[in-house]
């Protein structure tokens, strides 16, 4: 019984943290409809911001709280909104999310480069101040914690319906335009709700910072953390979204508790808000086909039959060259990045043409890595096994994660991938009790390594040309464009939407299989959920409508840890810039290569 | 030759009924459904297509209940429809648009000329879908749900956007429509369209069923009168 208060307690003050960043999540979303997947990112810098000042440079605590909280995460939030999120008012979810994405990769690159890895230990609050309840012992931090959710909630409400500019952020929702005709400015109240909502996401990194250990990953994977909380709350409701943090507080201290502490089942703890996230995904009323409003976009030409023929030529002419010139190591590093390349080319399709933004996609290359990893033979058609291992999975992910569409969606493949890191990847299933697997190659040198990967990206180039071109093709888009008009017209949508989802885990799959056996060593690490938010930027940055868009995206993606152990400070910088390209970029979603194709074209004329 | 009920609909959403208890039958024909905005004709159209779940009642094709089938299903039994708002293709070309629909029946792609002929836009077949003027996507909507080669036709306001001899020509394609044995119902606010080419009238209004009769009659009725003018 005592256990049982002690964990109930220990659960509200987690949940409580959980509360306060939620509570900014939905502040923001609510009044600038603008979901910000870096809203833990900017919990976890103001996190090290607040180490900087207070342990660092020996603030007392309360003064750096104050100045992180008070004044370093409002401003923050402020020119977040200026200079990203305000040009984006409008903006289809894709666009909104990899500008997110790309704030959130900028984020951790700053933070790696100011304050480099190494442990960083935080004082709690009133350390002194502990009381005993019911024989359980409440630190002074936890009740520092559980005082700043119940201000937080209070706050909020009386913000939100007792005052003039709450209910003038309420209205902006529905209508900005309509409510700056009766004398309110959008532009401030958006503002204003990212001040308050960064000055959120910081207080509660603050209060968890004793808790979870200040690192660059874990806070800003706490905004799936928040989002699941949120969800409970439909993006909206603020009192349902502090009841859901208190329920994923509670739930995590149970699990903690009462499931036993095997290896299996740690991973499964860390698991849980990933697995909640589903659960309360599963509960949502499949989404409306969405009526009204003619959509379309502007891909870049798809060559015909003769042109990609002879792209393709080119491209294995330029590959041969390359095999036949360049030394064993840079070999390599081309046959890595023509790999990522065809990573990228599965997103050309998923999120190129059928319009659907994946968070996950890194984690099928990793499904396909692990398969061949598992067969161990050094025949071809293991890499045609990983494809379809991979292809069944994403069958199967899509079936559950597709009732819900837009924003919903991609952060349901943000959850799904981190569900496969935690409760898969990272267990001996994948990779064995040692955590890593040899994989024979396939091909000996790194010249055939290169050729072999040319071809592979080559044949799937063409393949997925003839699909855009094809009946396939025109149904994604139309899919993408109109689904409710699709349905009219007897498209199975649901259908079509789960096999180009499959159709793109499959090349993703196949992709891993290259990866693998080009490794020769695989480790869970390889395919960490990280690393799906950096493929996203790339691809969007370089053009994900088209091949060589995907081509320049798989090469710039194997050139960032190139960078990062050669000059690790102008990595860091290349991340930030990188960031700012994305939030720049993510209107154009033909990204670079259209660019060059354009100033090409230009030239010529 | 068939026919489309709508039995006892109703269709609420939260506090509002937008549709209350709607009877009504389409046989073939051109089968008018007026009445003021917020009368709930569109959602009626989206109850019929299964866009939209009624919150009662059931819809019926030849007699079979379609009312628990999916917009696909429903598009295969025979109904097609336009869109008050657009819902073109917008990346794809006027000929891409219905392509996509002739391909959903495992026809012909090569039939799609024939088609943006019929209707008239034969000269947009290239142009992106999203560039073509108002009134041209909706005949473009029109060509693609004659694509399906539907049984039931619902056409949501098509003449808004065409002028004069447009709404003319298209006057004519509705009796040569209906003439093929289709049911036609058109949503339209152009009186002397609905009044000239109807066979039969529904008017609604705040989702309830005011009257219904050929054109004469409807125009005769005096609560059409005080629910047009208030």
């Amino acid at each position: 019984m005592t256990a049982l208060l002690a964990y109930t307690i220990f659960g509200l003050v987690t949940g409580g943290a959980y509360a306060v960043v939620a509570g900014g999540l939905v502040l923001t979303y609510s009044t600038s409809k603008v979901f910000n997947v870096g809203h833990g990112a900017i919990g976890m810098v103001m996190a090290f911001l607040y180490w900087e000042l207070a342990e660092n440079r020996g603030l007392p605590q309360w003064v750096a709280s104050l100045l992180v909280v008070g004044v370093a995460a409002p401003l923050f939030g402020l020119l977040v909104e200026r200079f990203v999120m305000r040009r984006l008012a409008g903006a289809p979810v894709g666009v909104t999310l990899v500008a997110g994405v790309g704030v959130l990769v900028g984020l951790i690159g700053v933070a790696q480069v100011v304050w480099p890895p190494q442990a960083r230990p935080v004082r709690p609050f009133l350390d002194h101040l502990g009381v005993h309840i019911g024989g359980s012992y409440v630190s002074g931090h936890d009740l520092v914690t559980l005082a700043c959710a119940v201000l937080v909630a209070g706050g909020l409400y009386v913000l939100l319906n007792r005052t003039r500019t709450g209910l003038a952020m309420r209205a902006c929702v529905d209508a900005p335009e309509l409510a700056s005709l009766y004398g309110t400015r959008p532009h401030r109240l958006s503002a204003l709700s990212w001040a308050i909502g960064s000055a959120l996401a910081a207080l509660g990194g603050i209060l968890l910072t004793p808790v979870v250990q200040l690192d660059y990953v874990t806070m800003t994977l706490l905004v799936i953390t928040a989002y699941t909380a949120a969800l409970v709350g439909r993006l909206r409701s603020l009192p349902w979204t502090f009841v859901g943090a208190l329920g994923l507080g509670l739930v995590q201290s149970y699990a903690v508790a009462y499931l036993p502490s095997s290896p299996g089942w740690i991973a499964f703890r860390a698991a849980i808000p990933a697995l909640l996230l589903f659960v309360v995904l599963l509960a949502m009323p499949q989404s409306p086909l969405r009526i009204g409003g003619v959509r379309g976009s502007r891909g870049v030409a798809v060559p015909n039959g003769l042109a990609t023929g002879v792209g393709a030529g080119l491209f294995l002419g330029v590959a041969v060259a390359l095999a036949l010139l360049v030394g064993p190591v840079v070999a390599g590093q081309l046959a890595l990045g023509l790999v990522f390349g065809i990573v990228v080319l599965s997103m050309v399709l998923l999120t190129g043409y059928g319009g659907v933004v994946s968070l996950g996609q890194f984690t099928f290359v990793g499904v396909g890595a692990v398969t061949v990893a598992r067969f161990g033979s050094v025949s071809p058609l293991t890499l045609l096994a990983g494809a379809l291992v991979a292809a069944v999975v994403g069958a199967v992910i899509a079936l559950t994660v597709l009732r819900v569409s837009g924003l919903y969606l991609a952060l349901a493949t943000l959850g799904f991938a981190q569900l496969m890191d935690k409760l898969v990847l990272q267990s001996p299933i994948a990779f064995g009790v040692r955590g890593s697997v040899q994989v024979p190659r396939l091909v000996e040198s790194p010249a055939a390594q290169l050729l072999l990967a040319a071809v592979v990206f080559a044949l799937v180039g063409i393949g997925v040309l003839a699909v855009r071109r094809g009946r396939l093709g025109r149904r994604m888009i139309a899919v993408k464009d109109s689904s409710a008009a699709c349905a009219t017209l007897g498209v199975n949508v649901r259908w079509v939407r789960v096999g180009v989802f499959a159709l793109s885990a499959g090349i993703a799959g196949l992709a891993g299989g290259l990866f693998a056996q080009l490794r020769e060593t695989v480790a869970a690490s390889d395919f960490q959920l990280f690393n799906n938010l950096p493929l996203l930027l790339f691809a969007v940055i370089a053009g994900v409508t088209s091949v060589s868009g995907a081509l320049l995206g798989g090469m710039l993606l194997m050139l960032l840890p190139v960078l990062q152990s050669g000059f690790p400070a102008f990595a860091g910088v290349a991340v930030v810039l990188l960031g700012v390209a994305a939030a720049g970029l993510s209107r154009d979603p033909n990204g670079l290569v259209s660019w060059l194709f354009r100033a090409w074209a230009w030239r010529r004329a | 030759m068939s026919t489309v009920q709508v039995e006892g609909v109703t269709v609420r959403f939260g506090e509002v009924t937008a549709v209350d208890d709607v009877t009504l039958t389409a046989e073939p024909g051109v089968t008018g459904l007026i009445g003021p905005n917020g009368a709930g004709k569109t959602t009626l159209f989206d109850v019929v297509s299964g866009l939209r779940r009624p919150s009662a009642g059931r819809v019926l094709l030849d007699g079979a209940d379609i009312t628990a089938k999916s917009p696909h299903q429903r598009s295969r039994a025979g109904v097609a429809r336009t869109f008050q708002r657009l819902e073109v293709f917008g990346s794809l070309t006027v000929r891409e648009n219905v392509v996509v629909a002739l391909e959903s029946r495992r026809r012909s792609p090569r039939l799609a000329e024939g088609l943006l002929d019929r209707v008239g836009i034969a000269r947009f077949a290239a142009n992106q879908a999203d560039t073509v003027p108002t009134g041209a996507a909706r005949l473009l909507e029109l060509a693609r749900a004659l694509a399906t080669e539907p049984r039931v036709l619902l056409l949501d306001e098509p003449s808004s956007g065409l002028d004069r001899a447009e709404t003319d020509a298209f006057g004519e394609l509705l009796r040569e429509l209906s003439a093929e044995g289709r049911a036609v119902v058109l949503v339209e606010h152009d009186m002397d369209l609905v009044m000239g080419y109807c066979d039969i009238v529904h008017v609604l209004n705040l989702g309830r069923l005011l009257v219904s009769g050929p054109p004469d009659v409807v125009r005769a009725h005096e609560g059409v009168r005080e629910a047009y003018l208030g």
